[in-house]
């Protein structure tokens, strides 16, 4: 055979190494702006939230460093409450000293406590974002709460989208049999009401980041095995499967190095979906008492904290918990966005 | 391979023939009051912004210099030109059924009114009642959660305004009137309960609902079998005829323009090559590219060593007419004895019934040969062409792959199989994985059979073989989507090599190509066979395809083999009728329309 082909010599300079798929991805990554934009958001956050599990910033986000409900540094210290609703008496002082049995003890008190030394704990009128009703500073608390809620709510879809993707290639690949034991489980799932299910999970496997984290990932797969059994069954059928099948590629290679790729767009839209619903999901937990612990904090938390706030008019807690939120979902949303064209070789601009 | 003369005396096909005998050439650019009339039209596509300066591809006309021609009343004008021409943009452009980054620059008089300054109101009140269009896919131009009949009604309602009753009575006429059987019934059908053939009537009869004055047709037979074709095409015919509209034909293959057509326009590369009255570019054309046209379908009459391609004559080479003879004793590699393949369908609740896809086929396939097998859709030789790759299990039969059983080989042996016996898919847009750059595509199947020491030299051979099927190197990096439909079948025609087979199944390999492609891929398989001695079964529908390069036809019909002979037994007698209407299917230019 090798005979009549040419010589390698003859051709040799017409060939160059052709670029690869990850840096093809990568160069037409860079041209989209939003994409880039959105990419040192979700890096930023990152960043935070190393900083912040290895304990460099917000450490002390239990310290109660200001006043309790102190407000923003931008919006100025509260002026002091009105105290005198009622007049000054104007007659002598009472001496309450004969109906008071401790009367004579007070002078002993005083000299006993001179010999130690107070410090009188300044605590701030304003901080940078407010504080909680304990003085807490928000920042720090929204600093820690993304830790908290993102790893949540990141890892959760993780599982959800490894579990769906699973099965829903099993099911969609394989049909028959597998399909139909699949399609049952899904039944199942989906037929108990989610937040009965959450409840449920809840209950057997006890509070903690890491249930929260199980709970989510095995009650949220429904949806994406959905979706990417539909996929599957679509392209099983096609032919460049077909033509993978002839060359002999094994079943495994078709499944997951040809048809995965070209669902993948699919997969990366749907957990970035799933993430964000997670994040909120947690919210609900936490709000519910299912969530995070009592000595931790998550977004989740400090919305709930912040629903008895506000009708005092503290308003600060919310908008950081909600401006932190907002900030990453709709950056990781148009992050995976972004990913998902740079990855379709079909979806190239001008070069 | 010189064009088919043609006696001056003869009119054209009395079908079609409405319009003065013999068109006059003088009148295509000056008649008196044409219907349509397009002077120097330009079309360009914005394409974004590089650096702040907007980048247009000119789709139609090359610089100034722009597309004219003029439709006159009761005519049938052809479009003829390869993918990317320029001519569907240009039928496309008179009713601005175009995406909204085209720029329409010239003229286009429609009865005398200026269409590129037609407001969007005047171009709804146009389309569908003076100028109707009829596309290529009848199945993704069909809604298919309607039922025929209201999609029908449809535009009888809102542009006739007739009343429910009238317009589902005007329906069913219009649905008789294309031919369609059972007329009352279908329409109550939806769009996947009819065959191909039958969508596109039920799509021309919607053109029709209105009485439209010119009919765009969009390559309206190029999805379809070649009986199909003929039936559409003389569908066609007798409706320009009884209704006195006129046809903008729009097609890729000169023999099928030749049947239908008064006047031919053919266009290269957004420009007019040449324009004329159908007998003069068929009997003498002036133009080097048409005459490249005419010459590279196969046809029935001659049948050369290698087609001529467009750049072949064009450099003006000679054909070559000796073709190789081959040895009629060379070893038996395929063997195939009573195949068969049936499916279950559902019936009822729990019922099955068996349809039986493939029944009774056997051949014999010789190191070096071509076995044709023709039929049209539904008739069992593409499941017959899967089955023999085990990419369907066989119900019965056997597959002697040099005297081993195929079929009840086990996994592993199956693996070893598998190399000798490849398959090159239809179509050229699917077959290939788009998130696999080309190189990748290539080197696959080698490292799943270990063929090559490393990676490196696995590339290697890879792009030898791209060289070898007529392609750059540089191809390697690239995705399928930057490629035309004939270079991704080269692309796939060099995956299955890259398995050095001995036998390849070409299903159906050159149908989706154009007419001037498909010649060049015919050429490029002819080349390999030679060289390799690789051993064909060549799927097909077209006769005259099939003849060109198989040694030996099955005729399949309903799954069995109705006849079987050398290829020119096939056509110099053929013995059953279906393969008698399948050679009279085949479209003959303007020869035989005139004689």
């Amino acid at each position: 055979m090798s005979a009549v082909l040419p010589p390698a010599a003859a051709l040799g300079d017409t060939f160059q190494k052709s670029e690869g798929v990850w840096h093809a991805a990568w160069r037409r990554y860079r041209a989209d702006r939003v994409g880039m934009v959105s990419l040192a958001i979700v890096l930023a956050f990152l960043l935070l939230i190393a900083a912040s599990a290895l304990g460099w910033v917000a450490g002390d986000w239990q310290r109660e460093v200001g006043v309790p409900n102190a407000p923003p540094t931008f919006v100025g210290p509260r002026a002091a409450e009105a105290t005198g609703a009622i007049d000054k008496p104007t007659g002598p002082n009472v001496d309450l000293s004969a109906v008071d049995p401790l009367a004579p003890r007070y002078k002993e008190w005083d000299e006993r406590a001179a010999k130690f030394k107070t410090v009188e704990i300044h605590r701030a009128e304003t901080l940078p974002l407010g504080a909680d009703r304990l003085g807490r500073d928000v920042l720090s608390k929204a600093i820690k709460g993304t830790e908290v809620s993102v790893f949540v709510g990141v890892l959760a879809a993780l599982t959800a989208t490894l579990l769906g993707t699973l099965l829903g290639a099993l099911g969609g690949f394989f049909g028959r049999w597998v399909g139909d034991i699949l399609e049952w489980l899904y039944n199942v799932f989906e037929s108990i009401p989610g937040i009965l299910l959450i409840f449920a999970f809840a209950a057997v496997f006890g509070r903690g980041i890491g249930t929260v984290v199980l709970i989510l990932g095995l009650t949220g797969w429904t949806g994406m095995y959905r979706q990417v059994r539909a996929e599957f069954m679509k392209h099983a059928g096609r032919e460049y499967v077909r033509a993978a099948e002839a060359i002999g590629a094994s079943t495994g290679s078709r499944m997951f190095r040809h048809i995965l790729p070209n669902v993948s767009h699919v997969i990366l839209v749907r957990t970035s979906l799933l993430a964000v619903g997670f994040i909120k999901a947690e919210v609900i937990l936490s709000y519910l008492g299912l969530g995070v612990p009592v000595d931790q904090v998550s977004w989740g938390t400090m919305l709930a904290e912040a629903q008895s706030e506000l009708i005092l008019g503290h308003w600060w807690q919310l908008a950081a918990a909600t401006l932190f939120m907002a900030l990453f979902v709709t950056a990781f949303s148009l992050m995976a966005d972004a990913l998902r064209d740079a990855l379709d070789p079909k979806l190239r601009g001008l070069e | 391979m010189t064009p088919p003369e043609t006696p001056s005396a003869v009119p054209p096909q009395g079908g079609t023939g409405s319009g003065p005998a013999e068109p006059d050439p003088r009148h295509s650019l000056d008649g008196p009051l044409p219907l349509l009339s397009l002077r120097d039209l330009r079309v360009a596509f914005r394409m974004g912004k590089v650096d702040g300066v907007v980048q247009r591809v000119q789709a139609v006309g090359r610089g100034d210099l722009g597309v004219s021609f003029d439709i006159a009343a009761n005519r049938t004008m052809a479009l003829v030109g390869e993918s990317g021409s320029g001519k569907s943009v240009t039928a496309m452009s008179i009713l601005n059924l175009l995406p909204d980054n085209a720029e329409r620059r010239g003229s286009i008089l429609y009865q005398g009114r200026e269409m590129l300054q037609a407001t969007p109101a005047e171009l709804r009140s146009l389309r569908g009642r003076e100028i109707a269009c009829v596309f290529q896919d009848p199945m993704s131009s069909l809604n298919p959660v309607l039922s025929i009949g209201a999609q029908l009604c449809e535009p009888l309602m809102t542009h006739l305004k007739l009343g429910a009753r009238a317009a589902w009575q005007r329906a069913e006429a219009l649905l008789n009137e294309v031919g369609m059987p059972e007329a009352k019934r279908r329409l109550g059908a939806y769009p996947h309960e009819l065959s191909g053939g039958q969508q596109q009537r039920v799509m021309i009869a919607m053109a029709l609902a209105c009485e439209p004055k010119l009919l765009i047709a969009d390559e309206p037979t190029t999805a379809l079998d070649v009986t199909i074709q003929r039936q559409i095409l003389e569908l066609l015919g007798s409706l320009k005829t009884r209704h006195g509209m006129s046809l903008l034909f729009i097609s890729h293959d000169l023999g099928v323009v030749g049947e239908i057509a008064d006047e031919v326009v053919v266009m290269r590369e957004g420009t007019v090559r040449e324009r004329g009255a159908v007998a003069q570019i068929f009997a003498a054309p002036r133009d080097a590219y048409t005459k490249a046209l005419l010459a590279c379908r196969p046809s029935l009459q001659h049948n050369p060593a290698r087609l001529m391609v467009i750049d072949d004559h064009i450099a003006g080479q000679t054909e070559r007419t000796s073709a190789a003879a081959k040895d009629p004793d060379a070893p038996v590699v395929l063997e195939v004895r009573s195949l068969a393949k049936s499916f279950w369908l559902r019936q009822g609740v729990f019922g099955r019934r068996e349809f039986k896809a493939v029944l009774g086929v056997s051949f014999k396939l010789r190191r070096g040969h071509t076995l044709g097998v023709v039929g049209e859709s539904g008739s069992g030789k593409t499941t017959m062409g899967l089955t023999l790759l085990r990419l369907h299990e066989p119900t019965a039969g056997e597959v002697l792959f040099d005297g081993r059983n195929l079929l009840t080989l086990s996994e592993n042996e199956r693996q070893a199989m598998r190399r000798r016996i490849q398959i090159v898919f239809q179509n050229p847009y699917a077959s290939l994985n788009p998130r696999f750059t080309i190189g990748q595509t290539l080197v696959e199947p080698m490292t799943i059979h270990g063929i090559g020491a490393n990676l490196g030299e696995r590339e290697q051979r890879a792009r030898e073989l791209l060289v070898k099927v007529g392609l750059d190197g540089s191809a390697f990096g690239k995705y399928p989507h930057e490629f035309s439909g004939g270079q991704r079948q080269r692309v796939a025609i060099a995956r299955c090599l890259t398995l050095n087979p001995e036998v390849l199944v070409l299903d159906e390999a050159v149908s989706a190509l154009d007419v001037s492609v498909q010649a060049q891929v015919l050429n490029l398989l002819r080349d390999l066979q030679d060289e390799l001695g690789l051993a064909y079964v060549f799927i097909s529908h077209d006769l005259a395809v099939v003849r060109f390069i198989s040694d030996e036809v099955l005729v399949m019909k309903d799954g069995v083999v109705v006849e079987q002979a050398s290829a020119e037994a096939i056509l110099a007698s053929p013995t059953q009728a279906y393969t008698q209407r399948l050679l009279a299917a085949i479209p003959r230019g303007y020869r035989v329309a005139a004689g």
